[in-house]
């Protein structure tokens, strides 16, 4: 696999095509313990760009003459201070720079999405690495951390408020009440369960398959000329298209994780 | 294509973002944000107290000129009056002070004329004992006849 593309005649099959950009840049000896160094890298580059720019926010910002960038992010905190009050019942000085952190992040994530698939890659190839994946979200790995991350949240936050004797209880007696416990064991199991799992597969579901049909739409112009026309048409549709995705997906990864947090706040004594 | 072991690097990674986020964007932003909301309440509520405070001026100072306005009509009418009280007692002292010059000097008048008539009676008195006696070839004896003599006198 020495060329990026597929429009060489002596390159790789669409199939191959697909794989290659399919494949992590990995380190490890198969099974759980891999490190995917190109999702590590290219999220920590994102959040050192966040981690920069809050840095210099944080200690530039004014409040009587606020400048471009300042109105931008007090208008995403705003936006998710708004969600929280909105959603979350109480207060918890975490939850802000939880749901703002995951906004940021997953979007910064996502929009990697909008590079042309083969550029950082052929660069990439240009200096020797085989293979990568710009991606992070892309990656189950990225969005099972988040989402395992909010679910451990969870869980604590469900222990220190309701207690455990009330967690257990949720656990008991939710949803049918007393008599049906072995059922409301096996239904609040799945129902926990079930909030990180959709969490962090709707993210990668999402994204991967936005992936995949940018890669699709790139191999258009690779089979022939007229290939092109389809291929700038519909890939700039998609992309338009896929801004929407993007947002989408960081938004509902966010309002979700304040969801669930409301949730554990919320004393469930009645039940 | 699975979960591996960059999971919890990227678990990591998200904790010490959201720190971080937490300690130098969040909490200073929403910190100054409060604040500012703050302080537009407080100088929203500052304004309405100073329209109001200048409306209460406003008003004093309307009482105040309305009251100086009074005051010195008041003033004005009592100088008139002094005025014209002033005048009136000037008139009063100039007829009174007339009087007593028109007065002092009938006086005067009558005085020089009693003094005018006393002497021209001595006069005559003196004339007439000469031109008695002349008359009677005798000197008279001014002090014998001295009582006749006033009678005369006075007669004349």
């Amino acid at each position: 696999m020495s060329s990026s593309t597929a429009n060489e005649a002596n390159g790789p099959t669409a199939v191959e095509y697909i794989q290659h950009h399919l494949h992590n840049n990995s380190i490890g000896d198969g099974g759980f313990w891999v490190l995917n160094l190109d999702t590590l890298i290219y999220s920590w580059l994102l959040a050192g760009v966040l981690m920069y720019i809050a840095y210099k926010m944080g200690k530039t910002m004014t409040a009587d003459t606020p400048s471009g960038g300042q109105n931008v992010l007090e208008a995403i905190v705003e936006f998710v201070q708004q969600q929280i009050r909105d959603i979350f019942p109480g207060s918890n000085p975490l939850i802000g720079p939880l749901a703002l952190t995951i906004f940021m992040w997953v979007f910064l994530m996502n929009a990697m999405d909008l590079i042309p698939v083969d550029l950082l890659p052929s660069l990439g190839q240009l200096v020797g690495i085989n293979y990568m994946k710009v991606v992070p979200t892309t990656d189950l790995s990225t969005t099972f951390a988040l989402a395992i991350s909010v679910f451990a949240l969870i869980i604590f936050y469900n222990i220190k408020i309701k207690g455990p004797m009330g967690y257990l209880k949720m656990f008991l007696f939710h949803p049918f009440g007393k008599y049906l416990i072995p059922v409301n064991i096996i239904m609040t199991a799945i129902e926990e369960i079930a909030k990180p799992v959709s969490l962090g597969l709707r993210l990668f579901g999402n994204m991967f398959a936005g992936e995949l049909i940018f890669l699709l739409i790139a191999l258009l112009g690779g089979a022939s000329l007229f290939g092109l026309i389809p291929q700038i048409t519909l890939g700039t549709v998609w992309a338009i298209f896929h801004i929407l995705v993007i947002s989408l997906q960081a938004f509902i990864f966010m309002l979700l994780t304040i969801v669930y947090l409301g949730m554990a706040h919320q004393d469930m004594e009645e039940h | 294509m699975s979960i591996t072991a960059t999971l919890i690097g990227q678990m990591i990674t998200f904790a010490i973002l959201v720190w971080f986020i937490g300690k130098y964007l969040w909490g200073p932003m929403t910190q100054m944000m409060d604040d500012r909301k703050k302080r537009i309440a407080d100088g929203l509520a500052a304004a309405e107290r100073g329209k109001h405070e200048q409306e209460l001026a406003e008003q004093k100072a309307t009482q105040h000129i309305k009251e100086a306005k009074e005051q010195a009509a008041e003033i004005l009418a009592q100088a008139q009056k002094r005025g014209a009280e002033i005048i009136e007692d000037a008139k009063d002292d100039a007829k009174a002070e007339g009087e007593r010059l028109i007065t002092a000097a009938n006086a005067e008048i009558e005085q020089e004329v009693h003094r005018a008539k006393e002497s021209l009676r001595e006069q005559v008195v003196d004339i007439t004992v000469a031109a008695a006696g002349k008359i009677i070839k005798k000197e008279i004896d001014a002090k014998a006849h001295g009582e006749l003599l006033k009678d005369v006198v006075g007669q004349i």
